[in-house]
């Protein structure tokens, strides 16, 4: 359980990117954060893993204050990854990048051997286990990224802006695999600009704007709601925006699934015949 | 008129086994607007990278077949002398922002060509202006956010005014309403100015409804190539792993179960138009 107690913060510049932030993630709970550039989401969930430290309230991970502990000692229970790969990425092939964290955790040979190609197959990166991760592409790094921090199997993932540069099969993969992390009880937070991403996985959706939480509950809910949505510089997913131009057909307005949608006109259309 | 042309086009990196372009053979006219997709990991940037000339002349590697270039054949000419012409926007920004203000980094470039004071002046503040971010002029690029970031890349090759302007997912870092800002910027200097348009971009539900010409590639290969509509519901897209938009898929699945719309929709406006129709048939 993740708790964040009306935590501010304040950059050495004098900017304050968190104005009182309260919010609760239970185990095994999937939330995206969604908002504007600057709004201070990324600062959030910096937080969780200790690399910030709150200037004013507390943030507990598992009870204990992250003020108490050391970020290598939170890192075992939460593992981030960044938005930008390359500000991760480091070794010499893709294989020694997975495998660096479990060897400073002290994995043995064994496991590390094992669990560094589970992460690979994962995220279909088998076939550039040998290559320089400077040599992939940029929707591949960032893949080596997720790989290298999955590896270790925290009880906490959070990924920073996680579907930049995948195509729509990695998206899928990536759906599922949350989908897979949530059924095994891990908690997942993402932060992310990509309403159709969310709204095919339709997880708790906490929208920030300078600084603060406007909005917090299901993704159906907030990406549907066209104030909420306009005030954290978000365009609503596609599907929400054709129910709303049919709003005056009466039907219902929460639908942001392709599949839902098919199913309610079907459904209509069945209806009226 | 081609503006680009590429035949027969091979690239492999040096020391890579696998070559990353295989026979692409492509034509772009003057004042399109391409949007140039498929699966991380296709090509998509390398065939960028031969548009300017950083691909052979940088990178090395071994290049077959032909590129041509508002008439300058790649493989024989200087960067220096391509950049004039053709534009990039990286897809990471911070490899392309190394001044120590925005403003500098957006001047660096027309420095360079030797423009006078006053002209740089002006353009340096138009392009500042295009892209919102006038307010940061005097901000260091390396302390702003990505988004930031991306606008101060777009910046420095607005103000080049280039024949060709290639950007490489230009607004991966930014909010939804910041990328469909920026996508109107591109799309109105395609417009406005002509300037011929490459993007770069996984995300059509944003990017598609400006495009007037589609690539797909797919292991180094062009596998799809013409106009937006059509491609965006063949099956081909769709097995290839093209994240089309989803106005258009929620088309494809009412067809498979029997509920035909009169057009393929391309947007939710006309997704709802489309949809009424049937609603109100009854």
């Amino acid at each position: 359980m993740i708790e964040a107690r009306n935590i501010h913060f304040t950059y050495p510049n004098g900017v304050e990117a968190l104005s009182g932030v309260s919010v609760e993630v239970k185990t095994g709970e999937f939330m995206a954060i969604m908002g504007q550039n600057g709004a201070g989401k990324t600062t959030l969930v910096k937080h969780i893993n200790g690399l910030l430290k709150p200037t004013k309230g507390e943030v507990l991970v598992n009870g204990t204050s992250t003020k108490k502990v050391s970020v290598a000692k939170l890192s075992r229970e939460v593992g981030f990854v960044f938005q930008n790969p390359d500000h991760q990425l480091f070794c010499e092939t893709v294989e020694e990048e997975v495998a660096f964290a479990l060897r400073n955790f002290n994995f043995s040979k064994q496991l590390i051997k094992k669990r560094v190609t589970w992460a690979l197959n994962l995220l279909s990166l088998t076939q550039y286990r040998q290559t320089s991760p400077f040599m992939l592409s940029g929707g591949e790094r960032k893949r080596v990224a997720l790989a290298s921090v999955l590896a270790w199997n925290p009880d906490i993932v959070i990924l920073d802006e996680p579907t930049i540069g995948q195509d729509h099969q990695q998206k899928e993969k990536l759906r599922q695999f949350i989908v897979q992390l949530n059924t095994q009880g891990k908690t997942v937070i993402i932060v992310t600009h990509d309403v159709e991403f969310v709204a095919e996985c339709n997880p708790r959706v906490a929208l920030m704007v300078q600084g603060k939480i406007l909005a917090d509950g299901p993704a159906n809910k907030i990406l549907t709601n066209r104030d909420l949505v306009a005030q954290a510089s978000i365009v609503p997913p596609q599907i929400s925006q054709i129910f709303f131009e049919l709003s005056d057909q009466d039907l219902p307005q929460d639908i942001i699934n392709v599949y839902d949608a098919r199913d309610v006109i079907i459904k209509r259309l069945e209806a009226s015949t | 008129m081609a503006i680009i042309e590429t035949a027969n086009l091979t690239y492999t990196y040096p020391g890579s086994t696998r070559s990353s372009l295989q026979d692409v053979t492509i034509e772009i006219k003057k004042g399109e607007f391409v949007v140039l997709t498929g699966p991380s990991g296709c090509g998509k940037t390398t065939l960028c990278r031969c548009f300017n000339g950083l691909v052979p002349h940088f990178y090395g590697g071994e290049l077959q077949g032909d590129v041509t270039v508002t008439g300058l054949n790649v493989t024989q000419q200087a960067i220096c002398d391509l950049a004039q012409h053709v534009g990039l926007v990286f897809q990471s920004p911070e490899n392309q922002l190394f001044a120590l203000s925005v403003e500098k980094d957006v001047a660096f470039g027309l420095e360079n060509l030797g423009i006078p004071r006053d002209e740089i002046q002006k353009r340096v503040d138009w392009a500042l202006r295009m892209t919102g971010i006038t307010n940061i002029r005097e901000r260091a690029p390396h302390e702003l956010s990505g988004g930031q970031q991306q606008r101060v890349a777009i910046a420095c090759v607005l103000a080049m005014q280039p024949d060709v302007m290639i950007l490489d997912e230009p607004t991966s870092f930014l909010d939804p309403v910041g990328a469909q800002k920026i996508f109107d910027v591109i799309s109105r200097l395609n417009k406005d100015l002509g300037i011929t348009t490459i993007l770069v971009e996984h995300r059509l539900d944003l990017a598609g409804k400006f495009a007037n010409h589609v690539i797909v590639m797919d292991e180094g290969k062009v596998m799809l190539d013409g106009e937006p509509r059509g491609i965006f519901t063949s099956e081909d897209a769709r097995l290839i792993g093209v994240g089309i938009p989803k106005a258009t898929r929620l088309y494809q699945v009412l067809r498979e179960k029997g509920v035909s719309l009169k057009r393929i929709p391309m947007n939710p406006e006309e997704a709802a138009r489309s949809l009424r129709e049937v609603l109100t048939l009854d």
